[in-house]
């Protein structure tokens, strides 16, 4: 019986090498992937045990780690929740991190190249592990004054510094508190995720950067933008501006806002149209310029269908199909399928501040080790430039224009030369309401964007007073 | 391929010389196991809880006790047995019950509202082997008399099998398995002992049968087929292990069982053929089981993709995946991971506890200790001197291997999950005893193969009139 014995023996130690190889390919092979799956809690539990990095305003902690007795070491909690929300998102057990908590989380959790060198020297030094800061571009006087400039109704604010693209404020309402969502307690996590579905509309949802809007008017600010580019309009050119303009190749016609006329004389010189907002006379000068034109500038300002990172990802805005003449017409008053996110357009008028230069926005400023040296420094990076100077600085009095003379008169500044345009745009509810601008019109400090979903009233009305606070925090903060 | 150089049977059985006894070695790999098991548990202490208990002490007495006894009673009783089977098995009980006093911790911390520890509970129940491994030490001299008892053995064998299946489920039933006898607060698996028993049995009834079983054959396609009417005793056990998978819903017991027995048969016969028709049978059974029975159909499913079923049947094994992953290389150090996010981590799956922890490293290092006391096992097989030995060594040897396989394979995936337990490193008392048990029978046989020609023949030969008698010798 010995024969087939040895072979049992041997068989025995081929199951047993079968078993050793499986092993090895699970725990090495496959170990990175079993490792980052998002159902694996272990990483998670990792983490909570690590220090987290703090998220950093103007000097000040607006999410930070603080040590518990609990099970997982460090409670994440944010000092002033709801107003800082749409931008640090949240850190939950529950449904994963948001936003700056997302975007960054290499940095915060420790795990970033960046950090490689100080991790090695906590593993020598025995010192525990903890994760780097982020500090922020974002002003808190700007950041409150736009929540509390939204409080009550659904939009965002975006206020950009010009010359750099540093994101100065991004705001968004309704708001949540992100402590509730970052607890230790799944039960009361879930609690209050379900109690925010419930809502109509949505609090968690950042609608500076994750929703695209109709624009309406203020796009007529890249339309006039695409004629003096052109080098065949300056803003005293006279442009037709009917009553009532039949668009081509349809029976459809296209109003002005309420119906009024632009000028007794059926056309007006451009920077009246756009101090007016004339629909008649901005459409026909879509029709002129041609879609080529029109959508070369619109990509130029950046609405190129394509999404970007500020790090927090931004969604594309987008001018949409353009089949004919008269959506062309209908498009270059901001309707049809032009969709911008509040970013965007605070984008457009940063551009048209800083003499025509569009810089890249950031919302990073520093990274910081945890012994608080800085490892990163962000540069600020020009994307293009959509308009010359000469043509920027003619932009600036047609929206100086809006301001003092026109349909923007609420978001002027004592003391202060303001530039801005608004927007009411149709939509399937009551008007969006918009006012893109910046100040002071000779040296802008400060660009924004102003978005009020559904306010049903005008973008002059309920946006520009908005826009003009929040500049006011700003030039009021930098001493001026 | 286990033994060392100074170990050669032959030089034993030439009987020239006295061979070395070895007991020295075995109690040198005695104390290096009871050191790694009271080291484990102290890091264990120290990890999770901060400071070492006054329970560790107590803990490191009793479990050195345990193994000085078992060490002293093999060294009177069985002074020729194989140095390496003893150690091996106390480091598996010593690294299981570590990692069981780290799962207690583990709960103890998340505030569980269970508040029994498990842990001296299973020392409990290792005390309560060791006491039946001196038993069956002092009481079975020579293992050849079991073979006078292998039909009640048998009888034995099958009642504990059919006990769970007969019994109501309230007081069988355990997770969808139905192998539990459950009386006042203790579950007991008989299937650890009926396997066993059955053993036994299949060791004394193929030593009788494997001549009429291995000659009696034609040819086919290059395989020696036995004639129709010897596939009697096959097909009784496949039918038996058919009856366990459908009644208790038990794939585990059925393949241990069945497997036990066709590589015996194999062994006995030394017939090929017997392994082909056996794993064409099974293969058959399964199938016909696959396609009547929603839980072995659910069973394969969540083995083949345990991710897609991950909020279901797939959640044990994924989470076990989730922990060996995670444990990688050098895994995550004793207390440093998060075993306890596997269910019934203690019991059915503690090798991924083990794999989490100790990593890569680790668990096949504990698996290489089982390939060390199976090998052993099967060296005794080899060199002992009777048909009977030689068929119950192997077939007790291959048990533990297939048994680990089997467990092993289904944590790692590698395998459909089986409700078989983890000998002597999972919880669980049943296995624990049994296998205490099969462990002090291999202990006796490897003395009786080990031990010099006694020129006075076998001990008892003229006893078989007065059985009782020699118990109490």
């Amino acid at each position: 019986m010995n024969a087939p014995l040895r072979r049992v023996a041997i068989s025995v130690l081929v199951l047993f090498t079968l078993l050793i190889v499986n092993v090895n390919v699970i725990q090495v092979v496959r170990s990175e992937e079993l490792r980052s799956d998002g159902r694996n809690t272990r990483v998670l539990a990792e983490e909570y045990d690590r220090e987290r990095g703090s998220i950093v305003v103007a000097g000040t902690e607006i999410a930070n780690s603080i040590p518990t007795d609990d099970r997982l070491t460090y409670l994440r909690q944010y000092a002033n929740g709801p107003v800082w929300a749409p931008v640090t998102g949240y850190y939950s057990l529950v449904y994963g991190n948001v936003q700056m908590e997302r975007a960054a989380n290499g940095v915060l959790s420790g795990t970033d190249d960046r950090l490689f060198v100080r991790r090695l020297a906590d593993l020598f030094t025995g010192r525990d592990p903890s994760g780097g800061d982020v500090v922020l571009t974002t002003d808190p006087a700007v950041q409150e004054t736009a929540m509390a400039g939204l409080e009550g109704v659904t939009g965002a604010v975006v206020a950009l510094d010009p010359s750099t693209g540093a994101v100065l404020g991004m705001a968004s309402t309704p708001t949540y508190d992100p402590n509730q969502l970052s607890s230790h307690e799944p039960a009361a996590i879930r609690e209050y995720s379900d109690q925010l579905d419930s809502l109509e509309i949505d609090p968690r949802l950042n609608r500076a950067i994750d929703a695209r809007y109709s624009p309406g008017s203020i796009f007529k600010v890249v339309v006039s933008a695409a004629a003096l580019a052109s080098g065949e309009y300056t803003s005293d050119t006279v442009v037709p501006a009917p009553d009532e303009l039949t668009l081509p190749q349809s029976t459809s016609t296209l109003e002005n806002f309420g119906g009024s006329a632009c000028d007794p004389s059926g056309q007006q010189s451009l920077i009246d149209a756009l101090t007016i907002s004339c629909n008649t006379a901005f459409a026909q000068l879509g029709i002129d310029l041609g879609e080529e034109r029109v959508r070369e500038m619109a990509e130029a300002f950046g609405i190129t269908g394509e999404g970007f990172d500020i790090p927090l990802t931004v969604e594309g805005s987008t001018l949409g199909e353009i089949e004919n003449d008269a959506q062309l017409g209908v498009s270059s008053i901001g309707q049809q399928d032009v969709q911008l996110t509040p970013l965007q357009a605070a984008m457009i008028a940063s551009a048209v501040a800083n003499d025509g230069t569009l810089m890249s926005p950031y919302l990073v400023d520093q990274v910081r080790a945890p012994d608080l040296s800085v490892i990163d420094q962000t540069d600020p990076d020009e994307l293009g430039e959509p308009v010359s100077a000469d043509v920027a600085g003619e932009l600036t009095e047609m929206m100086t224009s809006v301001v003092e003379n026109g349909s923007g008169r609420r978001a002027r500044i004592p003391g202060v030369t303001v530039a801005g345009k608004t927007g009411t745009a149709e939509n399937a509810g009551p008007d969006h309401n918009w006012f893109i601008g910046f100040a002071p019109a000779d040296d802008p400090q400060i660009a924004v964007a102003v978005f009020v979903a559904n306010g049903g009233g005008t973008g002059g009305d309920v946006s520009a007073p908005i826009a003009r606070d929040v500049m006011q925090a700003y030039l009021d903060g930098q001493g001026g | 391929m286990t033994a060392g150089p100074t170990t050669d049977p032959r030089a034993a059985a030439a009987g020239t010389a006295t061979p070395p006894k070895r007991r020295g070695t075995e109690l040198a790999l005695l104390g290096f196991a009871v050191l790694i098991t009271l080291v484990a548990q102290a890091i264990v202490d120290l990890t999770v809880t901060g400071s070492l208990t006054t329970e560790l002490a107590t803990f490191g007495l009793w479990f050195t006790a345990l193994w000085t006894v078992a060490h002293l009673v093999v060294r009177r009783w069985a002074p020729y047995a194989d140095p390496l089977l003893l150690p091996a098995v106390a480091l598996l009980i010593g690294l299981g019950l570590s990692f069981i006093h780290r799962l207690d911790l583990a709960a103890r911390q998340a505030g569980s509202t269970v508040s029994r520890e498990d842990a001296p509970v299973q020392l409990v129940w290792a005390t309560l082997g060791l006491v039946l491994f001196v038993g069956v030490l002092l009481v079975l001299r020579d293992h050849r008399l079991l073979s006078r008892f292998a039909y009640t053995l048998a009888l034995i064998g099958l009642v504990l099998l059919a006990i769970p299946a007969v019994l109501p489920a309230s007081l069988s039933e355990v997770n969808g398995a139905k192998i539990w006898i459950r009386v006042a607060g203790f579950s007991i698996q008989p299937g650890e002992f009926a396997k066993i028993c059955l053993t036994v049995f299949f060791a004394a009834y193929l030593v009788d049968k494997r001549d009429v079983l291995a000659l009696a054959s034609r040819r086919v396609m290059g395989l020696e087929l036995p004639r129709g009417r010897d596939l009697g005793p096959v097909l009784v056990a496949w039918g038996l292990s058919i009856l366990v998978l459908v009644f208790e819903r038990d794939l585990g017991s059925s393949l241990l069982l069945f497997g036990i027995f066709v590589v015996m048969l194999y062994v006995a016969t030394e017939r090929a053929s017997w392994l082909v028709i056996g794993l064409g049978l099974f293969a058959g059974g399964a199938l016909i089981a696959y396609q009547l029975f929603g839980h072995v159909q659910q069973r394969v499913d969540s083995w083949l993709d345990p991710f897609e079923y991950y909020d279901g049947s797939g959640f044990q094994v994924a989470q076990a995946l989730f922990g060996l992953g995670t444990g990688g290389l050098f895994g995550a150090g004793l207390g440093g991971g998060r075993p306890d996010q596997v269910p019934v981590a203690k019991s059915d799956f503690i090798a991924a506890a083990v794999g989490e922890e100790l990593g890569l490293f680790g668990l096949v290092a504990v698996i290489i200790v089982y390939l060390v006391l199976v090998e052993r096992g099967l060296r005794t097989s080899l060199i002992v001197r009777d048909a009977f030995g030689k068929l119950l060594a192997a077939g007790l040897s291959f048990a533990i291997a297939w048994q680990v396989f089997v467990v092993l394979g289904g944590v790692t995936g590698l395998l459909p999950l089986t409700g078989l337990t983890t000998p002597f490193l999972a919880y669980g008392g049943s296995s624990l005893v049994a296998n205490f048990v099969l462990v002090a029978v291999l202990v006796r046989i490897s003395d009786a193969a080990r031990r010099p020609a006694a020129p006075t023949g076998p001990p008892k030969p003229a006893l078989g009139d007065a059985p009782t008698e020699v118990v109490q010798t």
